[in-house]
């Protein structure tokens, strides 16, 4: 549905993409993930056939961005980062506009069902001026979804909202997922983590990694961490869980609990629940707690030599060793 | 095609509702009102017919002023309120968008001209054996013509920038250029002379139309000049993705 081809985005001398490549099938719901100035806008406007590449190929629902521009653009449902809406028109008034430039055959049934999709129809008279940023928000969906694209492109589709709309959105999304591609950006890595089938974490204009959300945790942390309470001071309870083999060291310690990190491939909490409970201690919690996508996506996009590589790496396996 | 109509029947229905484009137009028709009034008070003084000149010098040069009040937001403002974005990513062709922007501007400025029929339809009731109707049609052809030039400049400038003042200000320069350039043709001789003569915005339309005359020539300056203008804007509207 989606193919990019070593895709470069030049701003004068600024190069905002570069040599950008990955794929999304259909049904797929594809998360673009990275810090804000990454080049997840740009690219989402070049797949919309809002401005061209500098070099490279894209090809959305089967035809070029480029050459084929119309025939995208016929086919995508785009909702930019900055909602885009004329404030003295009414939701209804908006929507119509857009469905008649759409050409779509019954306009006013399919703005009907798009303020429903939304849960707007009780608003589709008031003027957009008056609406709140959540329900701007949700016309600007309802305008991306009018002409059940085959593509949608979203672009930080939940900024901005509470989070029972949110949730509300989020929800949405995945129920269209089954017959359409979605490319999404967001910042809000738990809303990856939720929605996409797969991450594309992206900074500087590179895909620094790209993979499912799970996968990228796996294969970042080959160590675990555990959490571990105790009731009581937990005095001297570093020291002891320190001497248990397994356990590389000991990360924080608050208290009555701390967070210990163990050497890769190993699962260390029975010795440890053991080993605390012989030493007579109370033990309240033990957890495994992975590596969240925060911390991936702030290893990823920090300032490192290793991130290029992790691109290159397509075999997840010869990575993980 | 249906998508430019679509787009100039929500720039004119927007007109409608947005209180500017009232004032602009009960500005236009109240000052027109007190020179008309001014002009046949004085032809009765000096005790001779006012012609239906009285109603079109004034006009055109309100319209100047007026013209682009009316068209500065047209491109101007979607790229204010992002909605510029929408417009380039929905499958409408840009040529569609600047034509369809320009037609929305040029018959609202139709109609604000149309209520201006009211001036010589009583002046020819007032004076005696009424007013020359062949000058009143060469002459508000003439103004149409005139009005659609004016609009697509107006259309063409304002996709240069987001701050309507600015738009206002820099249409009304290129106005005053083309409506001038013909001033040194006397000096230029026949270098070049009869070409700024051709050019000039005024001389097209003082030197025929508001004479009585429908010159082929000038119909012709006007069409293509609205065309240039037009084709302009497109360009300057696409070269936005370029840049």
């Amino acid at each position: 549905m989606i193919q990019v081809d070593g895709l470069t985005k030049d701003y004068g001398p600024r190069r905002a993409i570069d040599n950008l490549s990955f794929h999304a099938e259909k049904g797929e719901i594809l998360g673009f993930l990275g810090p804000n100035g990454a080049g997840k806008t740009t690219t989402m406007r070049i797949l919309t056939g809002y401005m061209p590449p500098s070099s490279g190929k894209a090809m959305v629902a089967g035809y070029d961005v480029v050459d084929q521009s119309l025939e995208v653009r016929r086919r995508v449902g785009y909702l930019p980062e900055t909602v885009p809406l004329y404030p003295d028109m009414t939701v209804y008034d908006y929507l119509k506009f857009m469905a008649d430039l759409r050409h779509l055959p019954s306009a006013e049934e399919r703005v009907d069902e798009a303020l429903e999709m939304v849960h707007m129809e009780d608003r589709a008279d008031g003027y957009i001026a008056n609406l709140s940023k959540g329900m701007r928000q949700r016309v600007g969906l309802a305008q991306a979804l009018l002409h059940s694209p085959e593509v949608l492109i979203l672009d930080e589709p939940t900024i901005g909202l509470d989070p029972a709309q949110i949730l509300d959105v989020r929800n949405l999304i995945r129920g269209l997922a089954g017959e359409r591609t979605v490319l999404l950006s967001t910042h809000i890595l738990s809303e990856a983590q939720q929605l996409c089938n797969r991450v594309l974490i992206i900074n500087k204009g590179r895909i620094v990694a790209e993979d499912s959300p799970a996968q990228l945790q796996a294969r970042l942390s080959g160590a675990q961490r555990v959490s571990v309470t105790v009731g009581g001071d937990g005095d001297g309870l570093v020291n002891l869980v320190a001497s248990i083999s397994g356990v590389a060291g000991v990360l924080s310690a608050k208290g009555n609990s701390l967070e210990i990190e163990t050497v890769p491939g190993l699962d260390v909490r029975a010795s440890v629940a053991r080993a605390i409970v012989e030493a007579g201690y109370d033990l309240l919690e033990l957890r495994n707690i992975g590596m969240s996508l925060e911390d991936i996506f702030i290893e990823l996009t920090r300032e490192s030599p290793a991130a290029p590589e992790m691109a290159e790496s397509e075999d997840l396996e010869s990575f993980e060793e | 095609m249906r998508n430019m109509w679509t787009i100039a029947s929500r720039e004119y229905k927007h007109y409608f509702g947005t209180p500017a484009a009232y004032l602009v137009a009960f500005m236009l028709l109240v000052i027109l009102g007190i020179i008309f009034y001014a002009n046949v008070v004085g032809a009765m003084l000096q005790q001779f017919a006012p012609g239906v000149q009285i109603v079109l010098g004034p006009l055109v040069t309100l319209l100047l002023f007026a013209t682009p009040a009316i068209t500065m937001r047209l491109l101007a403002d979607e790229q204010r309120l992002g909605t510029m974005e929408l417009l380039l990513t929905a499958p409408v062709k840009d040529w569609e968008l600047v034509v369809g922007k320009w037609l929305g501007g040029f018959l609202f400025m139709l109609t604000i001209i149309a209520i201006t029929l009211l001036y010589p339809i009583y002046l020819h009731q007032i004076v005696d054996p009424g007013i020359d109707q062949g000058l009143m049609v060469s002459g508000y052809l003439g103004v149409i013509l005139l009005t659609a030039v004016l609009t697509a400049i107006g259309v063409a400038v304002s996709s240069l920038f987001s701050n309507q003042i600015a738009v206002f200000f820099a249409t009304l320069g290129v106005y005053l250029i083309l409506w001038l350039v013909g001033l040194p043709s006397q000096a230029m001789g026949a270098m070049g002379g009869p070409l700024l003569k051709y050019l000039d915005l005024s001389e097209q339309f003082y030197s025929t139309f508001f004479q009585g005359i429908i010159d082929l020539s000038s119909v012709v300056y006007f069409v293509s000049l609205t065309a240039l203008a037009l084709f302009l804007g497109t360009i300057s509207v696409d070269s936005r993705r370029w840049r």
